[in-house]
């Protein structure tokens, strides 16, 4: 038997339940395995190895509880999401020494399911990037070559599930900050659709585009926590008051027959990488030989998905990040000497240039003046993009692409020029608009960079269930990645 | 569009913060490539389209108007970096 830290979340949940496996032995062997890899990836803000440790050890005095879906299993958590007693940082210096004095809907389920937290996980500050390079504690490098970014903004959650320091890991998706840092590092990401998981407890960024989802190294391990964290919750009043399915009865469909993929032409065309194209019309091909039915479809209003995120994400953005002020939490600058110079000392020494840019552009496309020129005009064509999907989801089952342009890049390749980071959320960040569930799976590697490509499956709003489906058997039908090549 | 460093130090004022020359001087250039980047958006005509503010309806969601328990003063003060034991304390406005 291999290492316990290398099996699946369903490997070894099944495994604890058969006391097959101890929750101490678990913890102890994804502790160890984070001391062996960490200093290469560095995935982790904070640690909690006694407490987790401590947590396992009463757990296994009591026997695994079989009510509990996750016990005993551990996990990991995206820093911007409280977490009780434990430093909640966003990857921001504003929010070095904050503690929070509750959990998270997300985090509280986890726990209720018998989780075991271990730590937090780096990210881009305030989940504003995609390449984890904006944290202002350290650069996490891809497990599958540390000289390239793990993508972002859940960069942290993505290489600590790839290097398997956890079993999963919560991360949060406003513009692909799920599925884009999976498909970088070779692992399962879902983000579900706005109003499936509540964001109670998440520090806001733009809050009409925000979802928490699961990172994890499969897609059965992936409905597992979904399953767990999806739900209504009356804190957070856009979350839906629906009965959540049971995702893992969507799972072992032996074909696809039936499934008609939507094929938009706008997501494989100009600016696609030729091996990131080459991976993901192999899993077409697998789809298809599996029984699927592919569609054309068209989205038209894609190539405006980018410019209309950027000033509805800006504009909710600097309306959240207003609240640090310096008085009720976070740094407070010890120089100012009345209020408005406290305000605005402790907010430039506090938050990053990227948070920094992104507050100014957003104050910008709500100012007077310009309001009906840039943020009226972007929830127009907002809901035009919306429209869009839900026409070509009438022609299909599921919409099919790339997660990414292009591979994981090099550190530093990109932090020049913000424009062309923001271009490469291209295929993600029109779902965060029209509000949809989307999930990325690793389908292959590419023949030049030799990293992980990810494919991604889109669906209908509260149709979690035919994305795993789907997912799962294209999983089944593709050759598995193998154990990270940087690690 | 143009963007002068001191338009950028206007809107830095707006937000709340404050950047020093070099900034405002890059911020100025990244902000003309961003936002003539967003202009390519007057390419659509959007004349009666609804803005779409969020992807839920926005249904006013009610609650009874119970009193009930939910933070104590104290875990609500942890975090705070000046507080006297009962309230937040910031510098002499008056």
């Amino acid at each position: 038997m291999s290492d316990i830290y290398a099996q699946s979340l369903s490997e070894v949940r099944a495994r604890l339940q058969a006391r097959e496996v101890s929750a101490s032995e678990a913890v102890s062997s994804c502790l160890a395995r984070t001391e062996a890899t960490e200093p290469s990836i560095q995935a982790m803000l904070a640690m909690r190895a006694e407490e987790a440790l401590a947590e396992a050890k009463a757990m296994d005095a009591d026997g695994p509880d079989p009510e509990k879906p996750l016990w005993g299993v551990p996990v990991t958590v995206k820093d911007v999401l409280c977490t009780t007693g434990m430093p909640t940082t966003c990857g921001s210096r504003i929010l070095e020494n904050f503690t929070p004095f509750y959990d998270a809907f997300a985090v509280r389920r986890l726990k209720e399911a018998g989780a075991i937290i271990l730590g937090k996980t780096n990210m881009d500050e305030f989940a504003m990037g995609s390449s984890t390079e904006n944290s202002a504690y350290k650069t996490t490098r891809n497990p599958w070559d540390l000289a390239r970014v793990p993508g972002g903004s859940s960069g942290g959650s993505a290489a600590s599930v790839a290097a398997s320091q956890a079993f999963g890991a919560l991360g949060t998706d406003t513009g692909g900050s799920i599925r884009q840092p999976a498909s970088l590092c070779g692992c399962v990401g879902m983000k579900p659709t706005y109003g499936r998981v509540s964001r109670y407890g998440m520090v806001a960024y733009g809050s009409s585009l925000d979802q928490i989802g699961p990172m994890t190294r499969t897609v059965e391990d992936n409905a597992r926590m979904l399953q767990v964290i999806a739900g209504h919750d009356p804190k957070d009043s856009t979350c839906a008051d629906l009965a959540v399915p049971d995702y893992l009865a969507a799972l072992g469909r032996e074909d696809l027959k039936g499934v008609r993929v939507g094929l938009p032409a706008e997501f494989w065309g100009e600016g696609l990488d030729p091996e990131v194209e080459a991976s993901c019309t192999a899993a077409i091909k697998t789809l298809k030989e599996l029984g699927a039915q592919p569609v054309e479809v068209s989205l038209p209003l894609s190539r405006y998905a980018i410019a209309a995120y950027y000033i509805v994400a800006t504009a909710e953005a600097s309306s959240n990040l207003a609240r640090f002020d310096g008085v009720r939490y976070g740094f407070r600058d010890s120089e100012a000497s009345e209020l408005l110079d406290l305000y605005v000392k402790s907010r430039s020494k506090g938050f990053g240039d990227e948070v920094q840019r992104r507050i100014m552009l957003g104050t910008y496309v709500l100012s007077s003046g310009y309001y009906d020129a840039y943020y009226r005009k972007a929830a127009q064509v907002r809901r035009r993009i919306r429209e869009d999907y839900e026409k070509a989801l009438t022609q299909c089952d599921v919409i099919c692409g790339p997660a990414s342009p292009v591979a994981a890049w090099k550190v530093g390749e990109l932090t020049d020029d913000p424009l062309k980071m923001y271009l490469m959320d291209i295929y993600t960040i029109s779902l965060n608009l029209a509000g949809l569930p989307g999930i990325s799976v690793p389908v292959g590697r590419g023949a030049e960079s030799g990293m992980p490509v990810g494919l991604q499956l889109l669906g209908k709003a509260f149709d979690e269930a035919t994305l795993y489906g789907v997912a799962h058997a294209l999983e089944k039908a593709t050759p598995p990645l193998g154990a990270p090549s940087g690690l | 569009m143009k963007i002068s460093p001191e338009r950028v130090a206007q809107i830095a004022k707006l937000a709340r913060l404050e950047l020093d020359d070099e900034k405002l001087e890059l911020f100025a250039g990244q902000f003309e490539s961003i936002l003539s980047y967003m202009d390519t958006l007057n390419e659509l005509d959007t004349t009666d389209v609804a803005p779409l503010y969020s992807p839920t309806q926005h249904e006013t969601v009610l609650r009874d108007d119970e009193a009930r328990k939910t933070a104590q003063r104290t875990d609500v003060l942890s975090n705070a970096p000046q507080t006297d034991g009962q309230f937040f304390v910031v510098p002499r406005i008056v």
